[in-house]
């Protein structure tokens, strides 16, 4: 069912070969295997409990943090197994970030919650470097303007979409190379919405980013590469104009034009 | 005849009223449905409504009388011809009353005071009058109030609404209890107080440095110089809050970390009720564990590392202990406030790449403060409250000194030194107590206070 290496004449990013993983006994994700482009920005879609979010917190070893979570399968960043023993997960997830369904701003100030990872990775050597990593993230992230006279305030006290900025600016302050975004919007309202997938699309090409979303008009805008997941497996995967204009599936077709999910 | 009577009375009436307006109930439900309508509540609430009411009229009567009757027994049996042979004030008086009433219940009482034979026939009589008077009101009051509530019923009436609204009646009522026992406590303290301060100014009672009260001396000749409480002060706050968190605040806060963090959730579920265990045993235990082993072991290694004032009571010993005596509370709140940091936030920072150390460093334990606060302030107000290990390892001298390896003490103890000792009860050194209670019990509060101030704020910032 792989197609991927005819898709992208780039090497990929991350390649996923028969990847399945269990909570327990149940099985979520079931022998799944595709490629992410390092240029292009990926949506997974399907209906909840797919098993989409999974998947995506196998790309940064998140899933450790769930007891009784476990991987089969090989998932490589760069041609190299994250999974293998003696994987430092603090240097994977310094290289894969993640932003999460809900703003998830540490109760510090707008500075320390954008200073916390280069502070962690060692990543400035001195206060103005500091300064400049945390005004470089806040710019990217389209936030900068908002909040540069009050950067010593609270991040819980912005607002949803802005707290959903000040997250990818956190993401983007380690200097990652790939960003994965859990339903990034699906706290906020339609105006921070688009205001976020405006940014999804100016970091394009930067990142690698994937983005799990329940939304299809979503991923028709902000994607270029989109994977259908139902049941815990990967039903078809392909550029997005194909797949919402042209699915070669049965069961994607169904979905995209709202016969369930 | 016992005064559990009337009450076992009442409550069968209750019962009667509640089977005999529940079958009605019934029956006017069959009524009605046969009409196509519906009861507005359901049988059982006109049950417990008809209950009530012939219930609690007649216990509360019962109540008040049980506290009232001795009185009108004792003008009763004065007013007895027997009773005019009586001493005219005094002990004596009351001795022979107290004799002839025990006698006159059935008590064990000998017939040792003479002319308590004589009045023990009047106090019969009186008892069982009175008895007998209260019996009847209480059945009149259980059968008006059953009969007044049965005669209500209707099918539209709102017995649910009304059950309802007593139900939170007796909640609330239950709830002041407790709050009007400290509004007591309160004002007992506050009476005391004001008469040691009408002897000892509060200016030498609260910034003198000499604690030595005598409780032999005239009370007359009390002067404020011998009733510095600063020494108290100093020991309670050294031992209570300075050794005794020094213990409790890294221990409960690191076992408080682990177990939320690190260990699995089968080491957790027998380790946390076991460190639980610690906040269940007897102060009094704690108190001869720090007297018997810790005290002794205080003492050698303070000779050893060459402290000649070492002594077998010490500051350290009960502090040590103590401290040990409050890790849970630490620890419990430290570990509700910790799991209570929404997981979205561990998420965010193992997401950057931090180790779970860094997570709980930077993250977790900044997010928890609040919680991690208010426990060590109710942990602190608990420390310096507490008596029994200081009375048995603490030591009774008041001295002003950083040196923990002497003998200390603190004013919980000196509380029971004066409410004990040999002074007459109006005696300056007896009232200290009271003041010194008062003390504690302002800080206590104002500790107490603060810490769920912080909480609530804590609860604000992450709704």
């Amino acid at each position: 069912m792989n197609t991927l290496h005819t898709l992208d004449s780039i090497d990929p990013k991350i390649t996923a070969r028969n990847v399945s993983v269990y909570y327990g006994e149940k099985r979520a994700i079931d022998d799944v295997s595709i490629d992410i482009s390092p240029k292009y920005v990926t949506a997974f879609i399907g209906p909840s409990g797919c098993g989409k979010s999974t998947f995506l917190r196998t790309l940064n070893r998140m899933n450790d943090t769930i007891a009784g979570a476990r991987v089969e399968g090989d998932i490589a960043l760069d041609g190299v197994d994250i999974y293998k023993s003696g994987m430092d997960v603090v240097q994977l997830r310094a290289r894969v970030g993640m932003v999460f369904q809900k703003p998830n701003p540490f109760p510090k100030s707008i500075f320390e919650n954008i200073a916390y990872g280069p502070r962690i990775h060692g990543l400035a050597a001195s206060k103005t470097e500091l300064e400049e990593i945390v005004e470089r993230s806040l710019k990217r992230a389209g936030l900068w303007d908002e909040v540069k006279d009050r950067l010593t305030d609270s991040g819980t006290a912005l607002s949803g979409g802005q707290q959903q900025r000040l997250c990818i600016a956190r993401a983007i302050a380690v200097e990652p190379e790939v960003i994965l975004m859990d339903e990034p919007c699906s706290a906020l309202d339609p105006i921070a919405t688009a205001r976020i997938e405006e940014l999804i699309d100016e970091l394009r090409g930067n990142y690698a980013i994937v983005i799990v979303t329940h939304s299809m008009q979503q991923a028709a805008r902000v994607s270029q590469r989109t994977a259908f997941f139902h049941l815990g497996k990967m039903v078809e995967y392909g550029k997005t104009s194909d797949i919402f204009t042209n699915p070669r599936e049965e069961r994607t077709k169904d979905y995209i034009t709202g016969r369930y999910g | 005849m016992s005064p559990a009577i009337p009450i076992l009375l009442a409550l069968a009436l209750g019962l009667i009223g509640w089977l005999a307006a529940r079958s009605r109930a019934w029956a006017m439900r069959k009524a009605v449905r046969a009409e196509g309508g519906e009861l507005h509540s359901l049988p059982n609430y006109h049950g417990w409504y008809v209950g009530l009411w012939a219930v609690v009229p007649a216990l509360a009567f019962a109540a008040v009388w049980s506290s009232l009757s001795p009185n009108l027994v004792l003008q009763q049996v004065l007013s007895d011809p027997a009773a005019q042979g009586l001493p005219a004030f005094g002990i004596q008086r009351d001795a022979i009353l107290a004799e002839a009433q025990a006698l006159a219940g059935g008590g064990g009482a000998t017939g040792f005071q003479k002319g308590s034979a004589a009045l023990v026939e009047p106090f019969r009589a009186a008892m069982h009058t009175y008895a007998v008077i209260g019996l009847i009101v209480t059945l009149v009051l259980g059968f008006a109030g059953g009969a007044f509530a049965y005669l209500r019923l209707r099918p539209h009436f709102t017995a649910r609404t009304r059950v309802e609204r007593a139900v939170m009646v007796g909640l609330l009522a239950a709830s002041l209890v407790a709050i009007l026992t400290t509004f007591g406590i309160l004002a007992s303290l506050l009476f005391e107080t004001a008469r040691f301060f009408s002897v000892v100014s509060p200016v030498d009672f609260l910034f003198g440095t000499h604690w030595g009260p005598d409780p032999m001396s005239e009370p007359s000749s009390v002067s404020g110089d011998r009733y510095g409480a600063v020494p108290l002060f100093w020991g309670t706050i050294f031992i209570g809050a300075i050794i005794a968190m020094a213990v409790a605040i890294p221990l409960g806060l690191m076992s408080a970390i682990f177990l939320t963090q690190y260990a699995t959730p089968l080491l957790r579920k027998w380790m946390k009720p076991l460190l639980e265990i610690l906040a269940g045993v007897p102060t009094v235990v704690y108190g001869y564990f720090a007297a018997l082993t810790v005290a002794p072991l205080v003492r050698d290694f303070g000779h050893m590392i060459g402290v000649a004032s070492a002594s077998s009571e010490s500051a350290l010993a009960a502090g040590l202990v103590m401290g040990i005596m409050i890790i849970p509370f630490v620890s419990s709140m430290a570990d509700d406030s910790i799991a209570a940091v929404p997981q979205a936030m561990r998420d965010g920072s193992l997401a950057m790449g931090a180790t779970k150390s860094e997570t709980i460093k930077k993250v977790l334990i900044p997010a928890a403060l609040p919680g991690i606060v208010a426990g060590v302030m109710l942990a602190v107000s608990r420390a310096i409250g507490e008596t029994m290990i200081v009375v048995m390892a603490a030591g009774a001298t008041a001295r002003l000194t950083a040196n923990p390896f002497e003998s200390m003490t603190t004013v919980t103890f000196q509380i029971v030194a004066m409410l004990t000792g040999e002074g007459s009860f109006d005696h300056p050194a007896t009232l200290s107590a009271f003041a010194l209670g008062m003390v504690l019990f302002l800080v206590t509060l104002a500790l107490n206070f603060i810490a769920l101030r912080v909480v609530k704020h804590f609860r604000e910032a992450y709704e």
